[in-house]
């Protein structure tokens, strides 16, 4: 079980490693997305996937019997999760926002904060230097 | 005594909260902000002053004992970088009165930048590594929001790619923290510095180190992972840009400072060998990318890569006096560098523009603000007496000691090249006489400068001279920080109490 899960969190880091790298900002938020997920996974695998008992104390005794399963990865996954979405929410609204203003999701014309005065023509529409 | 590690991270989110209710009124919401931070400071001075008289502090969180629980703890480095970020969080709140206008407070401004502030101070004291990429979520989160304020077009711009790059270090931070609980089975620093040694697959553990250093070498904003900051740092409100320039790399500086002398303190050679070479050519960077620049703030935030180095520099030579010359180095760099933002802003209100080329003469007609200038911009580049010569000498010093003459070498050029760049805002903005076709409508100097602008910059500028003369008292403080550093042997037993 616990081939077959580092086997596919690998897997889905490649696949995110090849979206993140796209020039698309679209194509990037699913990689995220997908890295996300595959680091969650991650955790997962490594806090153990064998069968043990889960770590409850049975009725009428006074410990958990041993082998017992580790609840803490389980719990970081969830912090993880919950902060991942907020984020993700951010990014969506903040690239949304972005493609409005700037008229595009290609990361390569993005060039207004740091614009090449020198080799190319600035963005239409560029201000510049500072906020306006 | 446990009170006294908590408030540093529950007033500014109190504070944090109670902007949120009164941000309609901009008044308002600055003497909510203002208040904050000054009982803020309040609480970071105490705090240092108790960790500075009886060693390190530690309180287990709900009363869990560690290491299942979380901790707080204060040593001295946190406790003196706990105590800089509050006076730096009151220094630009009162600078935000005159900088930030009604409808940036109405968003939220004075709600996000305690929010940082607390995140930030959260970072410090937590001794749990979980809690730490937490805190960092917590950070982040507000320096976004605080990044695209207003929503300029070059705030846009600068946030996609200060937002992408920061996320993805917190992506790579979260699998360091899950490998390694993997391999331990615990997320207490001080338990893990007990730990770590008795793990057998070396290869493994020095693939979660790189890991960790690419994740703080991210937030640090370290050579070659540092393309974030010159995009990002120029486009937001000068005050934010200036809490985060002086506070934000740091944190990463501290996380990668903790982290290598606490958790992976075995002998891991192959970092020893690879941290130098990062340290150099990140002040090399740093400073030659500032020479290419002709804007006031991107000159600055080159800069910050490049004294980011020299902070790097005292960990890879893990020596007493390194480490002592990095915390030296950060004590005078977060207050130098957030002051020169700080004037930025104030010339850029004089004169309306960031463009060297633009601005010109104000030695003339705003002396004291030349003045204000040129301590903390000497200080950077390292001129005697004033702070930054001492932590220069430092740390080249301490790379003689061990006979790394050609680190002494390269952090002696860099400083020579970080003169070059002073002097260059120096001449353009205040000594060669105004351009003629400067912003016509508007008359020069007839603005006048709100003392909330001005006393902070003078405040930090005091502190900038007062490290300079009385740096013997500094540099013993952080020797012995450095001290409690290499003997992490303190901070466990703080932690765990007697084993």
């Amino acid at each position: 079980m616990q081939t077959v899960c580092a086997i596919l969190v690998g897997v889905m880091v490649a696949a995110s490693v090849y979206l993140i790298l796209d020039r698309n900002l679209i194509r990037f938020i699913f990689g995220l997305v997908l890295v996300g997920n595959a680091i969650n996974l991650l955790i997962f695998t490594v806090g153990g996937l064998d069968s043990r008992r889960p770590p409850i104390i049975p009725n009428h005794t006074t410990a958990v019997q041993e082998p017992l399963a580790n609840a803490l990865p389980q719990a970081l996954i969830l912090t993880a999760i919950v902060i991942g979405f907020a984020l993700l929410s951010f990014i969506f609204v903040l690239f949304y926002r972005t493609y409005q203003d700037l008229g595009t999701v290609d990361t390569e014309s993005m060039r207004i904060a740091e614009a090449d005065t020198d080799h190319l023509p600035p963005p239409a529409g560029a201000t510049k230097g500072g906020s306006a | 005594m446990s009170g006294l590690l908590i408030w540093p991270i529950l007033l500014p989110l109190a504070g944090g909260v109670a902007a949120i209710f009164v941000r309609t009124g901009s008044r308002g919401s600055f003497i909510v902000a203002l208040t904050s931070a000054g009982f803020h400071t309040i609480a970071g001075g105490l705090l240092f002053w108790h960790v500075h008289l009886n060693g390190i502090l530690a309180t287990q969180i709900g009363n869990w004992p560690a290491p299942f629980g979380i901790t707080l703890v204060a040593d001295r480095l946190s406790a003196v970088m706990v105590m800089i970020t509050a006076i730096i969080s009151l220094a630009v709140t009162s600078y935000s009165k005159a900088d930030i206008d009604a409808s940036l407070v109405r968003r939220g401004y004075y709600c996000l930048l305690q929010i940082l502030v607390c995140g930030i101070c959260g970072a410090f004291l937590t001794g749990d590594i979980f809690n730490l990429y937490v805190w960092f979520e917590v950070m982040l989160i507000a320096s976004f929001g605080l990044l695209i304020i207003g929503q300029s077009k070059t705030q846009l711009d600068g946030g996609v790619k200060y937002v992408v790059i920061n996320l993805l270090a917190t992506l790579l931070f979260l699998t360091a923290i899950g490998l390694l609980y993997g391999l331990t089975g615990t997320l207490n620093m001080a338990d893990l510095h007990l730990k770590v040694p008795l793990i057998a697959n070396r290869g493994l553990l020095t693939a979660i180190a790189m890991l960790f250093l690419a994740a703080f070498g991210i937030k640090a904003a370290l050579f070659p992972l540092f393309f974030w900051l010159p995009a990002a740092y120029h486009t937001p409100p000068v005050s934010v840009s200036a809490i985060f320039s002086g506070l934000l790399t740091k944190v990463g500086i501290y996380a990668l400072i903790r982290v290598f002398t606490l958790v992976f303190s075995v002998e891991m050679a192959y970092f020893y060998t690879l941290l130098p070479v990062m340290a150099a050519l990140t002040m090399i960077t740093g400073v030659l990318g500032a020479a290419a620049q002709n804007e006031f703030r991107r000159i600055l935030s080159f800069h910050i890569i490049s004294q980011v180095g020299y902070m790097l520099m005292g960990l890879a030579l893990q020596t007493h006096l390194a480490l002592a010359g990095t915390l030296f180095y950060l004590v005078h760099h977060i207050i130098v560098k957030a002051n020169l933002f700080l004037v930025s802003g104030v010339v850029k209100r004089l004169q309306g523009s960031f463009e060297l080329a633009q601005l010109g003469g104000i030695y003339r007609s705003n002396g004291w603000v030349a003045f204000l200038f040129f301590i903390p911009a000497f200080s950077l580049a390292g001129f005697p007496p004033l702070s930054g010569f001492w932590a220069k000498m430092i740390l080249i010093r301490a790379s003689l000691d061990i006979h790394a003459y050609w680190l002494a070498f390269v952090a002696a050029v860099v400083g020579l090249l970080t003169v070059y760049s002073m002097t260059k805002i120096w001449a353009e903005v205040f000594w060669k006489p105004a351009p003629v076709i400067n912003h016509a409508a508007e008359p020069m100097t007839a603005r006048n400068i709100s003392a909330w602008m001005l006393a902070p910059i003078a405040a930090l500028t005091m502190l900038t001279i007062i490290i300079g003369l009385g740096a013997e008292v500094v540099f013993r403080f952080a020797f012995q920080a450095a001290e409690e550093l290499s003997h992490p042997e303190y901070y466990v037993h703080a932690v765990l109490g007697k084993r």
